[in-house]
């Protein structure tokens, strides 16, 4: 098999807030079509490596490039079409509040593409009922639970069938069935639609049925990149402890 | 993407995506109309997502009206997949909400109105209930609550209040006074000026920056309280919300209140002094004689009871609406504008029924 491009190649990352130091000397290349998992600690650092990588927040230092391009130094309207090929599920849903759910997918579709109606409408309507919400359709994020809203959410970030993916807890908050048909979602995602996705997770069995790599990061700093198995076998105390405590 | 057309079979090549599918679409109408088309080769195609399966969904609608052929043919496994995932042909369309009729509407928006003017009672009911047994008890109060409430409020309006009414007496002072001169009636702008001040403009001013300033601050923090669910957590912690949240700013606003209606007096007279004096030629101790002697303890008692009445409206329409937000931080805005319009119409509405009783 020929050598593949990776999808995002992370140099040197440091990030900040403010002159606090979170994160320093990331390095991370993610290869088309894998899942990669980041792992940690409440506060150790995950939502602000998937800001930084997006540009959400600008690193201190080091590079970030998607599809060979270096995100941080390319101009507005280049980044932008970066933005429409990446979807983005936030750990607190992010929906706007004001419009219903079938609206809040339908307007990166009506802004972006020259698409007809009823085309938009389809699409919208499979990827709600893809996440389990068809009958929630036309209701407001306001009047959907927690693990509802993660689901819309998702349901949004698909909008575009973005060829990368960016998950913040997807399955936080969710039931043991609900979460692990999300993992199917997302397994089938990669697998048809040939997805790149990186996400946080805490829950040990979603892990094992989906990453094919692993960022564990432990107060700020990297301490493992690799496979799961690798993970398991590196003997990295923080790591063995992680997968111990959450067995059951 | 390619589209070609042989007999009646329509073959496309390449990638069906949200790209192309507009102009495949465009293109697709346009053969339509040069011939029949019953079934679509997809064994070329190398790439779909959803906006194609959508496409293809409402294709596959359009020729099974007619077409007795298997309409996609020779389809890819891969493809296959994918139309398996995305498409929508099978699943249960859900009906929108329906929009209610004119008089529906109107009948609903009217037993809205009288349901939130029976809750509006119901708080301010309330508010004044744990307000009289607060005077008595302090719990359900943080120690030190009232204190801190009063010096907000007071040093948030007070030096707006204070430019206000400053210029108000000034403009006051200064049309009135012209008109005045024309009949050689030059000292009665201290009757005027004090009279105008103290039986309506103090307290009306007074009143409508306070509904700005603090009337909107005590509905957006109950209404950011309400959506976060501090207020659910409040009640978890045995603490009832109005006698936590409400009852100190209802006492500090009653002490504040007056207070600042006094101030703006005071000020609107010096204001109003500066024109009489310098303009007029009114010696300062006939003015300022004038001006208090004109003033009865009735006014007085009127004047600070009517800005009493004012600053509990306020503070029972910022809660009322901090209580009653839908929806998440955007219902936190909408209740404070809403808070601030209505109790600047109802401190009007208060100070023409004052009138009307104590003219
Ligand atoms: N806006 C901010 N300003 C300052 N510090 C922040 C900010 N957001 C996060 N932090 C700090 O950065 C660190 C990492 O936070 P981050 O949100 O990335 O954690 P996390 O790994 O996503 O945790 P969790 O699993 O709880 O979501 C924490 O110590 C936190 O206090
Ligand atoms: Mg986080």
């Amino acid at each position: 098999m020929k050598e593949l491009k990776p999808v995002i190649e992370i140099r040197n990352m440091v990030a900040k807030y403010g002159t606090k130091t979170i994160l320093s000397d990331i390095n991370v290349d993610i290869l088309p079509q894998e899942i990669t998992v980041i792992l940690g600690g409440s506060g150790s650092g995950k939502t602000t490596l998937l800001k930084n990588m997006l540009r959400l927040y600008e690193p201190a230092a080091g590079s970030v490039k998607f599809w060979g391009e270096d995100i941080l130094t390319m101009d507005e309207n280049a980044f932008n079409e970066v933005l429409k090929k990446t979807g983005m599920l936030f750990q607190s849903g992010a929906l706007l509040n004001s419009i219903s759910l079938y609206e809040n997918i339908s307007i990166p579709l009506e802004m972006h593409t020259q698409l007809s109606a009823k085309v938009r409408d389809r699409m919208i309507r499979v990827k709600l009922s893809l996440v389990g919400l068809s009958n929630a359709m036309y209701q407001f994020p306001s009047e959907l639970s927690g693990g509802m809203k993660k689901r819309a959410a998702l349901a949004r970030a698909m909008a575009m069938d973005p060829p990368l993916l960016f998950c913040d807890e997807p399955s936080a908050g969710l039931d043991p069935i609900t979460s692990a048909s999300l993992d199917e979602l997302i397994l089938s995602l990669k697998e048809q639609f040939k997805m790149t996705i990186v996400i946080v997770t805490h829950e040990l069995a979603s892990i094992h049925r989906i990453a094919d790599k692993i960022i564990f990061l432990d107060s700020g700093t990297m301490l493992f990149y690799g496979t799961l198995d690798e993970a398991k076998t590196a003997k990295i105390p923080q790591i063995d402890h992680f997968f111990e405590v959450g067995k059951f | 993407m390619q589209i070609e057309l042989t007999s009646d079979a329509l073959t496309l090549t390449g990638e069906l995506n949200h790209h192309t599918v507009p102009d495949a679409a465009k293109e697709i109408s346009r053969l339509f109309k040069e011939g029949t088309i019953s079934k679509i080769d997809l064994g070329e195609l190398t790439m779909i997502d959803s906006a194609g399966v959508a496409f293809l969904d409402e294709m596959h609608l359009k020729l099974s009206e007619y077409s007795k052929e298997q309409i996609f043919q020779k389809v890819p496994a891969k493809i296959q997949a994918m139309i398996d995932t995305y498409s929508t042909l099978e699943l249960p369309l859900v009906e929108k909400p329906p929009k209610m009729g004119f008089f529906e509407q109107v009948g609903d928006s009217l037993l809205n109105s009288y349901n939130e003017l029976v809750k509006a009672l119901t708080l301010a009911a309330e508010i004044f209930y744990y307000s009289g047994v607060g005077l008595f008890s302090r719990k359900d109060q943080r120690r030190g609550s009232l204190l801190q409430q009063a010096a907000q409020l007071g040093s948030e309006a007070l030096p707006i209040v204070a430019l206000l009414s400053l210029i108000i007496g000034f403009i006051l002072a200064l049309q009135s006074g012209v008109q005045l001169k024309n009949f050689g009636a030059n000292v009665f702008i201290a009757d005027l000026l004090s009279i105008t001040m103290v039986r309506e403009m103090a307290p009306l001013i007074t009143a409508i920056i306070v509904a700005g300033r603090s009337g909107s601050a005590i509905a957006s923090e109950i209404a950011t309280m309400e959506v976060t669910e501090e207020i659910d957590a409040l009640k978890m912690m045995a603490l009832n919300p109005i006698a936590y949240v409400v009852v100190p700013k209802f006492h500090a606003i009653t002490i504040v209140m007056p207070l600042l209606v006094m101030f703006s007096i005071i000020v609107s007279i010096l204001g109003g002094a500066f024109i009489a004096i310098g303009m007029l030629d009114i010696a300062p101790h006939t003015f300022f004689t004038r001006a208090i002697d004109i003033i009865t303890i009735k006014d007085l008692i009127v004047t600070f009871s009517k800005s009493i009445w004012f600053a509990w409206v306020i503070v029972i329409i910022g809660s009322y609406y901090g209580f009653q937000v839908k929806g998440g931080a955007e219902g936190v805005g909408k209740a404070t504008t809403a808070a601030v319009v209505s109790s600047i119409f109802a401190v009007i509405l208060f100070d023409a029924v004052f009138s009307l009783l104590y003219l």
